[in-house]
C-alpha cells in the first residue's frame, strides 16, 4: 500500500450554511469514487479535520455525480456574520480536505504519481 | 421544441455590474434573473428604510435598468431580481421613473411579488403559536425577540410566476428563493402544474446551478484553474430549458470561463446538504438523479431529475442584533516575522486583561500560516517573508469593543519590531447582524402580485 493525497484523487468544492461546513469531495474520474466511498468516512473527515470541527461530521453519497458531501458541524466559529474567523464561510475547506491522505495500492498510486 | 434561454447576472449584492449587461448585449436570452439579497441584506435594509422611507431596496438594481432597458424593450428580455428587499413599491416606483423618463411608458408592465415581510406582523404570528425556532439550535425565537431587526417568508417561484402571467416585463420581488426566479420562467413558458415535482425539480436544479452567476462557468472552479481561458471576460450562465425538463448550462459564445461536467459538479455540491432533500417552497428536489453529459463546447445536458411534494413550510429568515465585533490586522516582516507576530498577540492580549476587558471571544490568527486550513496548515517555513497578524474581538458591550480598537494601533510602536500595515487606521467596530433561520406554516402568509405601468 502507498499513501496518496486526496488533491490527486479529487476536486472539491466549499460552503457554509450558519456554523456547518459543506465540503463536496468530486473524484477525478469514474474508478476513483469506490475509493473515496470506502477510505474518505465521516469518521476519518471528523479526525481530519480536529481543532476545526467541534461538532459531527455527516457523509452523503452522490454516486451520479461521482461525489460525496460532508456536513461538518460547529467548524465556523458560530457562522456568519457572528464569526471572526477569516474564512467564515468556509469556502476554503474543500482544500483543506484535499490534504488528506489515503493508503491505496502501490500499482494505482504509481500510475497517478507516477514513478 | 420550445427552447427559453434564461440568464443570471448576478450572484450576490455585490456582484460584477457589468455582466448582467453583458448578458443582455453579448448573445440571445428571453430571460435575466438577478440576486440581490444574501442573508443579512434585509436587515440593512431595514435600516435604511428607518432612516428614509423611500430606501430599503437594492438600488444598483435601478442603475442596471438604466443601462440596459432599451436593449430589454428591444429584444423582449425579461427581467426577475429580488431587488425590492424591505420596500419593494420604492423599488417599483424607481423602476417606473426610469421607464417614464426612457420614453418606454405603457410598453413596460413591472411586477411586484410582496408579502414576504412578517416583521410588522411578529408579535401576533408568535401568539398564534408560531415559534419560529432556530432550525439550527432549536431555540423559540422568543428568546431574541427584543433584538429581530427582520423577518421575511422566503417565497417560490409560483408568485413570480403569476406575475409573468399578467405581462411582467421587469418582476421584482422582496424575498424569494434564488432558485425561484430560475424556476419562475420555466413554470410560465411551459405551463408547469403546480404538482409536476419532477419538472419542477429540474428548474429548481437549474436555478441552484447559476444562482452563483460565474460559480458554475469556471469561477472558484478548483479543477484545472489554471487553464481556464480569459476569467477578465468570464461569461454568466444560461441555462436552456425545455418543457420536458431536460436543460443545457451554457454561456454567450466568445466570453471566457469553461462549463464542463467539472466545473457544473463543483457548483452542484455547493452548499448542499442532504443531496435527496434539497428543498423549496415549491417541490423537493433530489440531486442523487441527476444526469450530466457534456453535450458540446461549454454545454452540460442535465437530463433524469427526480423530486417529490412540496413541504407545508416556507423558511422564514429572522435577522436579529447579536452584539458586536472588531477585527484588525499589523504586518511583521522578516526575520522571525512568526515569532514577532505570536510576541505581538501575547503583549495585546496581556494588555486587554490588564485593562479588565471581557470578551465573549478573541480569535487571533496568522495570515500567512495557518488562517485558512487552521492546524492542517503544517510547520510554516523557518524563514517566512512575512506574517500578518489578524485579531478579533467579539462583546454584547460596544465600549469594550471599540477600547480593543485603541490597543491595536500602539503595537506599531511599542511591541515588537519590523511591523507595518497600519495604514487603514483602527478597526471599524461593527454590529453584528445574526441570521436566524426558521419555519412558517405556509397558511399562516399570501404572496402579493401586482402590476403597474409607467
Amino acid at each position: 500500500m502507498a499513501k496518496i493525497k486526496l488533491i490527486h484523487l479529487a476536486h472539491a468544492r466549499s460552503g457554509d450554511k450558519g456554523d456547518t461546513a459543506n465540503v463536496g469531495l468530486i473524484a477525478l474520474e469514474p474508478s476513483f469514487y469506490p475509493i473515496l466511498v470506502e477510505n474518505v468516512t465521516a469518521a476519518r473527515v471528523k479526525e481530519h479535520f480536529r481543532g476545526i470541527c467541534f461538532g459531527d461530521v455527516e457523509r452523503f453519497e452522490i454516486p451520479n455525480l461521482g461525489a460525496l458531501n460532508f456536513l461538518l458541524h460547529k467548524s465556523l466559529d458560530g457562522g456568519g456574520t457572528i464569526s471572526l474567523k477569516t474564512d467564515a464561510q468556509g469556502k476554503t475547506y474543500s482544500s483543506a480536505l484535499l490534504r488528506m491522505e489515503i493508503d491505496v495500492d502501490d500499482r494505482l498510486s504509481k500510475e497517478i504519481l507516477g514513478g | 421544441m420550445k427552447k427559453v434561454r434564461i440568464a443570471n447576472g448576478q450572484g450576490f449584492w455585490g456582484d460584477s455590474l457589468e455582466a448582467p449587461v453583458e448578458l443582455v448585449r453579448r448573445g440571445p436570452i428571453h430571460y435575466l434573473t438577478l440576486d440581490y439579497l444574501a442573508e443579512v441584506t434585509m436587515s440593512i435594509m431595514q435600516k435604511q428604510r428607518a432612516r428614509d422611507p423611500r430606501a430599503g431596496y437594492a438600488r444598483d438594481f435601478v442603475g442596471l435598468i438604466e443601462r440596459v432597458l432599451p436593449d430589454v424593450v428591444e429584444k423582449e428580455i425579461t427581467v426577475i431580481a429580488n431587488a425590492g428587499g424591505v420596500n419593494c413599491d420604492a423599488c417599483r416606483d424607481a423602476l417606473l421613473g426610469v421607464v417614464k423618463r426612457q420614453g418606454y411608458g405603457g410598453r413596460v408592465k413591472v411586477g411586484v411579488v410582496a408579502g414576504d415581510d412578517i416583521m410588522d406582523r411578529l408579535d401576533r404570528l408568535i401568539e398564534r403559536g408560531n415559534t419560529l425556532e432556530n432550525m439550527d439550535t432549536g431555540q423559540p425565537l422568543a428568546e431574541v425577540r427584543s433584538r429581530v431587526q427582520s423577518a421575511n417568508v422566503y417565497f417560490g417561484a409560483r408568485p413570480v410566476a403569476e406575475a409573468l402571467g399578467k405581462g411582467a416585463r421587469i418582476v421584482i420581488t422582496g424575498r424569494c428563493t434564488d432558485s425561484g426566479l430560475t424556476l419562475a420562467p420555466m413554470i410560465h413558458e411551459f405551463n408547469w402544474p403546480a404538482d409536476a415535482w419532477d419538472l419542477l425539480a429540474a428548474g429548481t436544479i437549474a436555478g441552484h446551478t447559476i444562482e452563483c452567476g460565474a460559480q458554475c462557468t469556471g469561477g472558484n472552479c478548483l479543477i484545472d484553474w489554471e487553464t481556464i481561458p480569459n476569467l477578465a471576460d468570464i461569461g454568466y450562465p444560461i441555462v436552456e430549458a425545455g418543457p420536458e425538463g431536460s436543460f443545457v448550462i451554457t454561456k454567450h459564445e466568445g466570453t471566457g470561463g469553461r462549463v464542463t461536467v467539472a466545473s457544473i459538479k463543483e457548483q452542484l455540491v455547493y452548499e448542499m446538504g442532504d443531496p435527496r432533500e434539497y428543498i423549496t417552497p415549491d417541490c423537493i428536489a433530489d440531486f442523487t438523479t441527476i444526469k450530466l453529459e457534456q453535450e458540446g463546447p461549454d454545454r452540460v445536458r442535465f437530463s433524469g431529475v427526480k423530486g417529490r411534494p412540496a413541504t407545508a413550510m416556507y423558511k422564514v429568515s429572522v435577522s436579529y442584533s447579536a452584539g458586536f465585533k472588531a477585527i484588525g490586522s499589523l504586518v511583521y516582516a522578516w526575520p522571525d516575522a512568526y515569532k514577532k507576530a505570536r510576541a505581538a498577540d501575547g503583549v495585546l492580549r496581556e494588555r486587554l486583561e490588564r485593562l479588565g476587558l471581557k470578551f465573549d471571544e478573541v480569535l487571533t490568527e496568522f495570515v500567512g500560516v495557518d488562517a485558512c486550513h487552521g492546524p492542517l496548515s503544517g510547520e510554516p517555513s523557518p524563514d517566512l517573508a512575512e506574517v500578518a497578524l489578524r485579531i478579533g474581538v467579539r462583546s454584547d458591550d460596544k465600549a469594550t469593543v471599540e477600547r480593543f480598537t485603541r490597543e491595536m494601533a500602539p503595537l506599531v510602536l511599542n511591541g515588537p519590531p519590523t511591523v507595518t500595515g497600519f495604514a487603514g487606521g483602527r478597526p471599524k467596530v461593527e454590529e453584528i447582524v445574526a441570521y436566524w433561520p426558521a419555519l412558517i406554516n405556509k397558511s399562516e402568509v399570501a404572496p402579493q402580485v401586482s402590476i403597474s405601468e409607467a
